[in-house]
Formats: C-alpha cells, structure tokens, sequence
C-alpha cells in the first residue's frame, strides 16, 4: 500500500512545475559553486600541488570538498524544508487525507508512501548532483571509492533530514510551519557540532559529525546506525501524529 | 428482518470539546436499501456520515461493518466502505483516470484490475469523457461525480455520501440520483441531505436529525402511503358521490370548488379522476400534499434559529 502512494507523490512531484523548479534551483546554486572550486584548484591549488610535489589531487581538493560544502549542505536543507510543504501537510491542505483514512490503509503505510515517495525524488536530485563532481572523470583520476562513499553520506543525511520533513509535515496544517520546522530542526542538528567539540555528547548528536567520515572515505556501522536511528525515530513519531489525528476532528 | 445488515451503529455520541454534535443515534442499514439521513445545516449528518466511515471515532456507541467492529478491525471494516465526505478528496493535480485508478489500490484492488475497475467507475458517473482531463480543471459538477466515482470503484458493500448531488445541474442530478437508486439495489446506500424532495425521490427509510439528535426514525414509504391531494375542479362537484367512492378516507371542502382528499392508495386516485371526468366536472388542478415528514421537517427547519 505504501508503494501506491510512494508511486503516486513520485509522479505528482515529477509532474509539476514545484518539482523541476525545486530541482533547477538547487541545482543552478550548486553548479556555480562547483565551477568556483574547479576554478580555484585550476588557477591556484594546481601549481602548488605540482610545485610541493604533494600527494593531492582532484578528489581531495574538488570533489570531496563539493560534498562538504556549506553551500551544499545549505541547498539540501532548503530543498528538503520545501519538500515538507508537501507530504502530510498537503493532504491534509487539500482535504486528501480523509481519503487515505477512510480507506483500509494503516498510518504507517501512509508515512512510508509519503517517505519513500520524496525521498526517491530526493535520491533522484543527489543523483544529479553527483554528476559534477564524477564529470571530472573525464579529465583526471578520481578516487572513486572515496566519492561513493561521500556520496553514501550525503544521501543518508539527506534520507534522515527527509524523515524529519515528514515529521514536521504531519504536525501542523501549514504547509510554510511544516517548511520552518524542517528547516530550524534540520539546521540545529548541523549547528549542534559547533562550539562544542571539547563536551562530546552534544557533537555525537550532531548531523555534520557522522557525516564527516564519510567524506574521508570512511564508512563505519557506528555512523550509519545514526541516520538509520534518525530517519526510523522521525517515522515513528510521525506514525503516531497520524493516529492521533485520526481521533481528533 | 432476514434481509443481511451491513452496518450497525448504536449509541454513537461525539463530542467536540463543549459542543455535543450527537448524541444517542442508533441505525441500521440493510442490503439493497437507502437510508437517508436529514437534518438542517449543522444537525450533525456530516459527523454522523464521518463516524460511520471510520474517519472520526464516536465519543460513544459503536459501528459495525459487515460484522466487524469499525474500530478494532478498521482495515476489514473499511474494505467494505466507499465514502464520499462532504468536501470530495481530490487531488486538483491528478487526471480522473489515474486518480480513479490510485483509489481502487488503496481500497485493495490489484494492479491489473484497478484500470478495469476506474473505468467503470467513471463511467456510471457520466465521466467517460473526461477520463484525461485534469481534476483542477473540472466544473463543480464534474468533480462532485469524480467524488462518487472513487467512494464506488472498489464496489464496496456499503456506500456513504454526505450530501452527493451539491452542485450538480438538473441534468445530472437525474442521473446521479438513478446511480444512486441502482447502488441502492445492489449494495447499501447511506446519504444525507438537508433537501427533504432528494430524500423523498431517493430513500425507503430516513432518519431525521436535529440538533445531533435523532428526532424521527422509520420508513417512508407507509407515511406515503395515504395520499393527501388537492383536487380544483371547474364546476361543482357532487361531494356525496366522491365521499362514497372506495379508498376516499377523507374529504373536505376547502372552497367551492377546491377539494381536499385522503386516498388510501394510487387505485383510488384513478378512481376520483375519472369520476371528476365522467361527470364532466372539468378536472382544473390535481396537486398532492407532501404527508406529515414535511410538516415535521419544515418545523425542525423553522425552529432552528429558537
């Protein structure tokens, strides 16, 4: 059941301008970023590489500093607070959700379709976003293990911000709270690392600190067990917001 | 009664925060039967239909569908419920067909079927037509019929309608309401309105609420059933002879020439009308009251400002 309705947001994002537009943007910021760290690896980082004779290339001085930029981090926070204005919110918007509730559909299965539907349009943009940095292929040698598993993270961090879309799309009727609420959570989780690298507890929670290794090729259970607990905790808390809205009027 | 009950609600109540919206109602639905539900605005049929299609618990009471409990097996129950709330869950994105298509797999229809069944669906809606156009761009109309379409794509024993010919021309409203009669002989129909004519045309039994409360319960057709006619003629009548005719119940003379009559059934009525004829009396206006329901809901109505 949850497939349906996976099936039917996919198409309703891939089917309307909100979608591409969402996609185009995040992807016009994120280029022009990418042009400005391939520009500055051409003009300057090279010759010193070549002077020092050091062991860096591309992969480290380009690709992998495209996945960790703030820039980018930035871009998937906005798109997943955008993607939040749909989901639950929007059902509940249109007057849709007596639909699902009326029918023979569990609250689970209709936060896993609401789930698993943005976050195939989500896993399509990271996708496409790959594409710059692995173009440079084409040109150089890359450490391609080191770029999957950067990218590995990215799409785990994304998957787990989405959770929490989805969360914050189930608890209000407005659809720009829903986008707020993603976005100040989403953003306090990153910021949680901040200042706060000498008290560990704080920094362990923290979005950027698991996503870190994965950006020095490092793909360890301890910070996949994060997102897996941070996308499953959001999803069933949401799963419960949806019961209770079945009580209330 | 040997005839199968579909649903069974007794003593449902709810509550929303101060305000009782109803209290006490108990109903049965039976297959191959229409049973409307009246009331002025805010009587509580909007929470009664949602009650019975398991989008909102009752404060009270209980609902059976088909014999499981709506609440403790919601995902049995609900396979057996098409509902039509009173604002049409649309998506203004989606085109008919596709929408139709997504509601029958909700409702549990298989893949392969679901094409099959959303085309049938539209068309007993009248909606052949527009199959691929887009829901947002569909009249009032239009959309209203989408909205039945999905409460009865999956055929569903039971079929609830809150208000389901609002919006609709007189053109469609006909054939939305033989939809409705044809429904009602295979399956049960629920359906409210605050139109007592749309009842009258359409249910054999009707409950009438008033101020969440069940105020008349039973059939119609027995009230119907004695005739109240207003009879003009264009020349004086001979009232011995009229009394006398078989299935004349009652008669009184409102003006010279203005008749009021109680006939026990239809033959009696044919009875009257050729005898106005034979005598030549010059038959000007046959004009049939509405029996007491109307009386009883035009005072509900009226009284709802006290």
């Amino acid at each position: 059941m949850s497939v349906t309705i996976a099936l039917r947001d996919l198409r309703a994002l891939l089917g309307s301008p909100f979608g591409w537009v969402l996609a185009a943007v995040g992807y016009f910021v994120l280029a022009w970023r990418f042009l400005q760290l391939v520009d500055v690896y051409q003009l300057e980082l090279e010759g010193l590489v070549v002077q020092l004779d050091a062991a860096y290339g591309v992969t480290e001085l380009v690709a992998a500093p495209f996945f960790g930029d703030a820039w980018l981090l930035l871009v998937l926070l906005l798109t997943v607070a955008v993607l939040s204005m749909r989901l639950v919110v929007d059902e509940r918007q249109q007057g849709t959700l007596s639909l699902l509730f009326a029918a023979p559909v569990r609250s689970s299965a209709i936060v896993l379709g609401k789930f698993f539907g943005a976050g195939a349009f989500l896993t399509l943009l990271l996708l496409l976003w790959a594409l710059m940095p692995f173009s440079l292929q084409i040109g150089t040698a890359l450490d391609l293990g080191r770029l999957l598993a950067a990218w590995l993270g990215l799409w785990l961090m994304g998957l787990g911000l989405l959770a929490c879309a989805v969360l914050a799309s189930s608890l209000t009727a407005q659809p720009g709270l829903a986008a707020a609420l993603t976005f100040t959570f989403g953003l306090l989780l990153m910021l949680l690392q901040q200042g706060s690298e000498a008290s560990g507890a704080l920094a362990r929670l923290s979005l950027l600190a698991h996503y870190r290794p994965f950006l020095a090729g490092v793909v360890s259970t301890a910070d996949l067990a994060y997102f897996a607990l941070l996308a499953v905790g959001a999803l069933v808390l949401a799963v419960r917001r949806l019961d209770s809205l079945r009580v209330q009027a | 009664m040997s005839k199968e009950i579909l649903v069974q609600a007794s003593g449902l109540a709810r509550r929303y925060g101060e305000r009782q919206a109803l209290r006490g109602l108990d109903l049965e639905l039976f297959r191959g039967e229409i049973l409307g539900l009246l009331g002025p605005n805010g009587a509580g049929k909007s929470t009664t239909l949602r009650i019975l299609s398991g989008t909102l618990p009752p404060t009270t009471g209980s609902v059976r569908i088909g014999g499981y409990d709506l609440f403790e097996r919601p995902l049995e129950a609900k396979r057996l419920l098409g509902y039509l709330p009173e604002q049409p869950p649309l998506y203004p994105d989606m085109r008919v067909g596709e929408y139709l298509r997504y509601c029958a797999r909700l409702h549990g229809v298989p893949r392969a079927r679901s094409r099959g069944a959303a085309e049938e669906a539209a068309e007993r809606c009248g909606l052949g037509e527009v199959l691929n156009r887009v829901i947002g761009n569909l009249s009032k109309g239009y959309r209203q019929r989408v909205g039945i379409a999905q409460a009865i794509v999956h055929r569903p024993a039971v079929v609830i309608l809150d208000e389901p010919t609002v919006g609709l021309d007189p053109v469609q409203l006909a054939s939305i309401r033989s939809l409705i009669r044809e429904l009602g002989a295979e399956h049960g129909v629920i359906l409210s309105s605050h139109l007592l004519p749309e009842v009258q045309s359409l249910c054999a039994r009707v409950v009438i609420l008033n101020q969440g409360r069940p105020v008349h319960a039973g059939t119609l057709s027995a009230e119907s059933a004695r005739r109240e006619v207003v009879l003009v003629t264009a020349h004086a009548v001979d009232i011995e002879q009229l009394r006398s005719l078989s299935g004349v119940e009652a008669l009184e003379v409102l003006e010279p020439r203005r008749l009021r009559l109680r006939l026990a059934d239809a033959a009696a009525a044919e009875r009257v009308q050729q005898a106005v004829l034979g005598n030549g009396w010059g038959l000007v206006e046959w004009w049939p009251l509405r029996d007491n329901l109307e009386q009883l809901f035009l005072t509900l109505t009226h009284g709802e400002g006290a």
